[in-house]
């Protein structure tokens, strides 16, 4: 189904790894269980379907197993199991006519608008609101705290706007291709994943960059 | 410009090509606006974030 399949079979067969390296991550449960839970949580967000998404799960889990061994590092393996999920994910959007009611898109949007809050009648920033400098937003990827403060954000969007965020900026679909799996406009959702955007970047700021922890110096 | 049309081009240049003259307006708009200058490097953050966190979600527990 995927050409990542036929690309590592190859690689397989000229693999040269020690086979002891290849057998530590299929024993180790722990890391198989959070490498799972892990993947669930991003499929049930992309497909607000919990038999779907487990099934694209599994799929993908039982595809990238059967080939773990080529990664030395587990990060490498996690970067691989979730490039196949990313395309069993697009795949089943793909297929799907329309797995969000446009209507039901749009309502959210309109009840959800909290612009007045951040720009004045003149569309110019509220003083207090105005975007600070993240300084080297890099560094805060290293940082641990700061992905559970990531995921917080995340999960505070409104769930369309989260849906169609992690859409664009995780897997990277296409604008076009989500516009044509959602059947909505492209004004539609450039208005969203704009909000989307706004929101993060807000709760972001106040929750991390404002906080002073992005230069470890704040408590946690 | 003001600050939330420059704003909302800042986050559709993400997903589309903006014309010359939008461009233009932008730049002009962010040469003299701190704010929108950086809402427009936090857009470009926001996408790092997100394939950081995809990639390299809990590489600590290596």
């Amino acid at each position: 189904m995927f050409d990542q399949n036929e690309a590592l079979d190859e690689h397989n067969a000229s693999s040269s790894m020690n086979p002891q390296a290849k057998a530590l991550y299929l024993n180790d449960p722990k890391f198989l269980a959070e490498l799972r839970l892990m993947m669930l949580k991003f499929a049930k967000l992309q497909l607000a379907d919990e038999a779907l998404a487990e099934d694209a799960v599994q799929e993908a889990l039982i595809g990238a197993l059967k080939n773990a061994g080529n990664f030395e590092r587990r990060s490498a393996l996690k970067t691989w199991v979730f490039g196949i999920l990313k395309h069993k994910i697009a795949d089943i959007l793909r297929k799907r006519q329309r797995y969000v009611e446009a209507s039901s898109l749009l309502k959210e949007d309109q009840e959800d608008d909290n612009m007045e809050q951040l720009f004045t009648d003149h569309g110019h920033w509220h003083k207090h609101e105005r975007p600070a400098n993240w300084g080297l937003p890099h560094e805060a990827v290293k940082q641990d705290h700061f992905w559970r403060i990531f995921e917080t954000c995340l999960h505070g969007l409104p769930e369309n706007q989260a849906r169609l965020f992690m859409m664009r900026e995780f897997i990277q679909l296409d604008a076009d291709e989500i516009c044509q799996s959602l059947d909505i406009t492209t004004s539609n959702l450039h208005v969203m994943l704009y909000r989307a955007r706004l929101k993060l970047r807000e709760c972001l700021e106040n929750k991390w960059f404002l906080k002073g922890e992005a230069t470890g110096a704040g408590t946690l | 410009m003001n600050c939330k049309e420059a704003t909302r081009l800042l986050s559709e240049k993400k997903d589309r090509p903006l014309s010359a003259q939008e461009k233009m307006a932008l730049k002009i708009h962010t040469m003299i606006c701190a704010g929108c200058r950086n809402f427009g490097k936090q857009m470009d953050a926001l996408s790092v974030f997100s394939q950081a966190y995809i990639k390299e979600k809990d590489h600590k527990d290596e």
